[in-house]
């Protein structure tokens, strides 16, 4: 089985992500960088389908320059392989200019499945991934916290408001799997090494066919207007417990006249 | 230029969603509003709609929009939307509305703003305000192309309200096409609930990983009975499998807005803060004094959860 993985790396999680009052765009370049911890579920879910059916994985990733040690990550994890889409003229996409990035390289090669992430970490639109499913003409399965795949049949548990409901749709298709899917493995030395090895194919824009007026921020049909911060609320008593931690709480209530 | 604004409407258990009166509301406010509701819905629906300010309702009963997800409800829309060009179209943040939503911007070629917590519309122009990174930063964006605005808007943002029109009915027909039904709900699986609901509980006893394990939730439900409130949760616990997801609080949970949140051993990630930050009284229990959690309390006690909740349980018990 042929399977692609779409992942974003972003500033790892102990950076605090700032946004530049000038570009209104999140500061990413010169932080550190990581596979998101939505695209290493991605990738695991990948790898066990193909651990147990067999076939390649493939990541596919769009981001500037920086990113290779995320998609270094993915490859030691036991990525097969990985396509790295990279222009400066994609910079400022919005999700949809992405969307259409991401659909042109997949769509390159033949896939049987797409695994992406419910939301990414960074900046959580939800809509990338139901939007390459359009474009690529594949059916959208989301938000799965279990997924198997039976012959050409994929099935999985999606969360709902109440329970979980129980979905299938043929392959090809693409499904998001949430954070809490799986734990995703560490690379072992063998793995890292090995990554070394592996393919990292770049594409521009140009390579995928999409013109200037497609993608980036020329492209974009969202411009942000303003960016700021919103009202700090004013912080109340914080007090140590003596003790009467649990008393100072029924107090405050009785006060409130919660009690 | 048009001021029709389409509320996606969705219907969850039986019931037009909360969610789907608050958005008709506002639509009702800033323009005229009109509902696309597809698949088997209460008899009532459109009524409920009209008082919240619908002044029409696309409707099918067609049972093909429950059984197959979101490829018929994606091409009905998309082919109403070229048919009758309303400027906006609003989903919920939820899980059809923002599948729904995705389709329809890839298939119509235009923009999506997520995560709207608040939006203008002025002569065709849409002003979205969006918490972003957590709700650590405001944006305010817009959509330059000039075709319809597709907007996903948070849960909780705008109180539903009476303003009762009597909605005429359009009805849509379902598609017939085979190929739209690739994506087959098989089964509905529903966890029970107890008590109150946490979108609804006006008290909201909230518990992280400081917890330590599963079966220490039970006390945060017995302070929860006292109260008359529900148990939330943290990601971090629901991801660990303590809880049920239908449990969990903030960006990628639920929204919440109860008169009392009481947060025990949770640190106070932004990404948590999104969803509880406009409860109207926090108290928060963490043995970390620097805990981010503590920024935005009424009430903080830097202490074990272990000691303080058990003493609290105690002394509303003696109080009552
Ligand atoms: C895209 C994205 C979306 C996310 N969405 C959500 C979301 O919707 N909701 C959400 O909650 N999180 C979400 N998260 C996760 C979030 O970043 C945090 O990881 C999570 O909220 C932490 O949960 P916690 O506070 O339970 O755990 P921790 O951060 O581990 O905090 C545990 C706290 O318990 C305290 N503690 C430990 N023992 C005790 C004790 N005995 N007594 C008192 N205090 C104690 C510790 O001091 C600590 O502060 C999201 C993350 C991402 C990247
Ligand atoms: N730049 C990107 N590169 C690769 N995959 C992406 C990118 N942006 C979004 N995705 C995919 O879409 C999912 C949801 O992202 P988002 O819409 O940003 O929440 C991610 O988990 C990825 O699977």
């Amino acid at each position: 089985m042929d399977i692609v993985v779409c992942g974003k790396i972003i500033p790892a999680s102990t950076v605090t992500i700032e946004i530049d009052p000038a570009t209104k765009r999140m500061i990413r370049k010169g932080v550190a960088h990581e596979l998101d911890p939505a695209a290493a579920s991605a990738v695991e879910e990948g790898l066990r389908l193909m651990e147990k059916v067999g076939g390649t994985l493939t990541l596919v990733t769009m981001g500037f320059n920086e990113i290779t040690i995320g998609i270094r990550t993915a490859l030691a994890m036991g990525a097969t392989s990985a396509v790295h889409i990279f222009d400066d003229a994609l910079a400022g996409s919005d999700t949809l200019a992405t969307a259409k990035a991401l659909a042109a390289a997949i769509g390159k090669r033949p896939f049987d499945l797409i695994i992406c992430g419910t939301e990414s970490s960074d900046s959580y639109s939800g809509i990338v991934p139901g939007q390459v499913a359009r474009l690529l003409g594949v059916p959208p399965v989301t938000f799965a916290t279990e997924m198997a795949v039976e012959g050409n049949t994929l099935t999985v548990k999606r969360q709902s408001e109440s329970g979980y409901d129980v979905v299938e749709a043929d392959l090809p298709a693409l499904v998001t799997v949430t954070s809490g899917i799986n734990e995703p493995r560490y690379p072992q030395l063998k793995g890292i090494m090995a990554a070394k090895r592996k393919e990292i194919l770049q594409y521009s824009a140009a390579d995928l066919g999409l013109a200037a007026g497609d993608v980036g921020e020329a492209g974009a049909r969202e411009k942000v207007l303003e960016v700021g911060r919103p009202p700090r609320r004013d912080v109340g008593e914080v007090v140590e417990d003596d003790g009467e931690g649990g008393k100072r709480i029924a107090d405050f209530l009785a006060e409130a006249k919660v009690i | 230029m048009s001021d029709v604004i389409w509320v996606y409407g969705e219907v969850v258990d039986g019931a037009v969603t909360s969610t789907t009166l608050e958005m008709t509301t506002k639509a009702a406010a800033v323009g005229t509003a009109e509902v696309i509701l597809l698949g088997p819905a209460p008899d009532n629906a459109v009524e409920l709609l009209g008082e919240h300010g619908a002044s029409k309702v696309y409707r099918s009963p067609d049972p093909v929009f429950r059984d197959y997800l979101t490829l018929p409800a994606a091409a009905v829309v998309e082919s109403l939307v070229r048919q009758h060009k309303p400027a906006m179209v609003l989903f919920a943040s939820s899980y059809g509305g923002r599948d729904v939503a995705a389709a329809l911007s890839a298939g119509l070629d235009c923009g999506a703003i997520t995560d709207v917590a608040d939006f203008t519309l002025t002569d065709g122009t849409v002003e979205a305000k969006i918490p972003a990174l957590g709700a650590s930063y405001w944006n305010t964006s817009t959509l330059v192309h000039d075709d319809v605005k597709l907007l996903l808007v948070r849960p909780k943002s705008f109180e539903p309200a009476s303003n009762p029109k009597t909605p005429e009915v359009e009805e849509v027909a379902a598609p017939t096409d085979v190929e739209l039904c690739k994506i087959q709900l098989k089964e509905e699986v529903t966890a029970k609930a107890e008590g109150p609901q946490l979108d609804s509980a006006n008290v909201i006893v909230a518990g992280g990983r400081g917890l330590a394990a599963e079966e220490n939730f039970d006390m945060l439900r017995e302070l929860a009975d006292l109260l008359g409130g529900a148990v939330g949760a943290t990601r971090a616990v629901v991801d660990s499998g303590w809880v049920p997801y239908s449990l969990q609080i903030g960006q990628t949970g639920k929204t919440v807005k109860p008169d009392l949140y009481i947060a025990c051993g949770i640190s106070g990630a932004v990404q948590h803060l999104a969803g509880m930050k406009d409860s109207k009284m926090i108290v928060a229990v963490n043995k970390d004094a620097d805990a981010p959690i503590f920024q935005m309390c009424d009430l903080g006690i830097v202490g074990d959860v272990f000691k303080v909740v058990p003493q609290l349980i105690e002394e509303i018990k003696a109080r009552k």
